[in-house]
């Protein structure tokens, strides 16, 4: 208990480092967005008035501590470029790309797990063999890339989806969910392939082991001695690895977003960078990285629930 | 387990060396200018005269690729030995002198290299601006805690070691020790390393270039002519393919390196 406290307190103590520094980042872009929103505009008086209802008043950490106080509460300040509350600018944006990561990540999941025991139980086969080479190119697809064959094969030849017309989730739940599953495969390609390599060399470092040989001499077959045997420790790095990778797969789907054209914070939060729009993209990447640190603090619980060894150390 | 690492590495010194030497040709000839229009022969396909076809100008698609590859190579090696550089001087005096600067440093480190590079590139990019120089720069900026704490890692190790305590006897300086007598232990390490640095450049200037903040026109780069074949799919498909290809090749290439030097699969 007293372990998992401490997590808790290291994370939240992260949580702030985190968001301190992106404030930080932003805040020491040069030049004045009051100017610059106003332009020829410009008075004075107006200028105090949008300061304020932009929240620039104050020093450094009066701002700071002002702005942290609005994420938490669910204002994220106002958006430089609309004029509007950013969390209206956002709106509906969150769930599109959330949707979209966990269907990317069921999909790693699904192929990885089963496509690295195939290839460690079958290593020497011509088959395994074939698809290990297979498996090593596609980790080297950025998805992307991927994500423009899908939108040629089966967006514009097979015509399965119609490329840039995004379905809504309000509008059909399946049509959305037949919409993303392109850009969510897409992602999830080259993911699922580090992934299934990072099981078969786990699998294999495990092979060396001493009770592997003990299991063998009982008389169990090389598939049996993975599967009763290997297969427990094997996947523990693995475990860790997934729940790290929703992280990779958010900031994935920032670009893949832009090739499917799906109306999700990565596609703003591209925007909001060329448009220097810097309340929005300050927002997103607090949220990603938030997102990130808090996974990497389940990936640390996860690893001590299901592994005793780290428990006790 | 070496036999196969062995014939990873040959796999990826072919692919890396091929690309090279068409890079390097690239620099003094390529079959085409390329940045000659050619309105006659609009979106091409491929044919003996243009191998992989022309793009939407009428320009040779193979020449752009190579020009293309080879100024995506270019920021990729100029960002991972920045990085490398400052990483290997901050790892080094921060493993060597310990304290409390190097427990805040790690700690920055463990924080950095735990986000997604291609959100950090962004928000450099936000920072700084886009175009070639920038991603460099932000790039380079990347690669730092990466090395730096690989060489702290390695530094804390080997100063315990008899070569270097014997070298102290004699009397012989820190810095000395830390740079002529440690760093060359390290080099093995560093080597996987770079190549698998080089792999997320390549991969990070790509994904940039495509969103559009990365290098800007009329500078060459692979992400950038795949951002622009994207609009002429249907017409001209060989253009997105050829462009996809060759960043699959560069990174495949410095992956298959990285992983038979012994290193991580993914960083």
């Amino acid at each position: 208990m007293g372990t998992i406290a401490k997590k808790t307190g290291t994370l939240l103590l992260t949580l702030l480092l985190v968001s301190a520094m992106a404030f930080l980042a932003f805040q020491i872009i040069p030049g004045d967005p009051v100017t610059k929103i106003l332009g020829t505009d410009y008075t004075p008086e107006r200028a105090a008035t949008l300061r304020h209802e932009l929240g620039l008043e104050g020093d450094l950490s009066a701002r700071y501590l002002r702005w942290l106080a609005g994420f938490i509460t669910g204002d994220f300040g106002i958006s430089y470029s609309y004029m509007k509350p950013v969390r209206q600018v956002m709106q509906g944006k969150l769930a599109v790309t959330a949707a979209l990561s966990v269907l990317s990540w069921l999909l790693v999941l699904l192929f990885s797990i089963p496509l690295g025991i195939a290839l460690a139980r079958y290593h020497k086969g011509v088959f395994a063999r074939a698809a290990a080479t297979v498996n090593q190119v596609f980790m080297a697809v950025p998805p992307f890339f991927i994500g423009i064959l899908f939108t040629y094969l089966f967006g514009l030849l097979l015509k399965w989806f119609v490329p840039g017309k995004f379905v809504p989730f309000s509008e059909s739940f399946w049509g959305c969910l037949g919409y993303l599953f392109f850009p969510a495969l897409a992602i999830a390609i080259p993911k699922a392939a580090k992934t299934a390599r990072l099981l078969v060399s786990s699998i294999m470092g495990e092979m060396q082991k001493d009770y592997v040989r003990t299991a063998y001499s009982r008389g169990n077959s090389r598939w049996m001695v993975i599967r009763t045997h290997v297969l427990r420790n094997a996947l523990l790095p693995v475990v860790t690895y997934l729940a790290m990778s929703l992280a990779d797969i958010v900031a994935g789907s920032i670009i893949v977003e832009q090739v499917f054209v799906v109306p999700g914070i990565g596609r703003l939060l591209v925007a909001s960078i060329a448009s220097r729009d810097f309340p929005v993209a300050l927002t997103i990447v607090v949220i990603i990285a938030a997102l990130v640190v808090f996974m990497n603090y389940v990936a640390d619980l996860v690893t001590q629930f299901i592994d005793p060894r780290v428990r006790l150390s | 387990m070496i036999d196969t690492h062995n014939r990873t590495f040959r796999a990826g010194a072919v692919i890396t060396g091929i690309m090279l030497l068409i890079i390097l040709v690239g620099l003094v000839w390529t079959p085409y200018d390329p940045n000659a229009m050619n309105g006659a022969a609009k979106l091409a396909s491929p044919s003996l005269a243009h191998l992989l076809g022309t793009d939407n100008f009428g320009r040779d698609i193979f020449s752009r690729v190579v020009q293309g590859a080879g100024a995506t190579f270019l920021i990729a090696a100029v960002s991972v030995a920045a990085g490398l550089v400052i990483g290997v001087v901050l790892g080094g005096l921060t493993g060597w002198y310990g304290g409390w600067v190097d427990e805040l440093l790690m700690r920055l480190n463990d924080t950095l290299t735990a986000f997604p590079s291609i959100l950090l590139a962004l928000v450099l990019i936000a920072l700084f601006g886009s175009g070639k120089y920038n991603i460099i720069f932000a790039l380079g900026l990347l690669f730092v805690p990466t090395f730096a704490r690989i060489v702290r890692m390695e530094v804390a190790k080997q100063k315990e070691l008899d070569y270097v305590r014997s070298a102290r006897l004699m009397g012989v300086g820190s810095m000395r020790i830390l740079f002529v007598h440690i760093l060359p232990n390290i080099v093995p390490v560093l080597l996987s390393t770079i190549a698998i640095s080089f792999n997320n450049a390549v991969l990070a200037e790509a994904s940039m270039s495509y969103l559009g903040v990365g290098v800007q026109p009329p500078d060459p780069s692979l992400g950038r002519m795949l951002n622009e074949a994207q609009s002429y799919l249907l017409s001209a498909p060989w253009y997105a393919l050829s462009s996809g290809v060759a960043i699959v090749l560069l990174v495949l290439g410095f992956g298959l390196l990285s992983e038979g030097l012994g290193g991580e699969t993914d960083a």
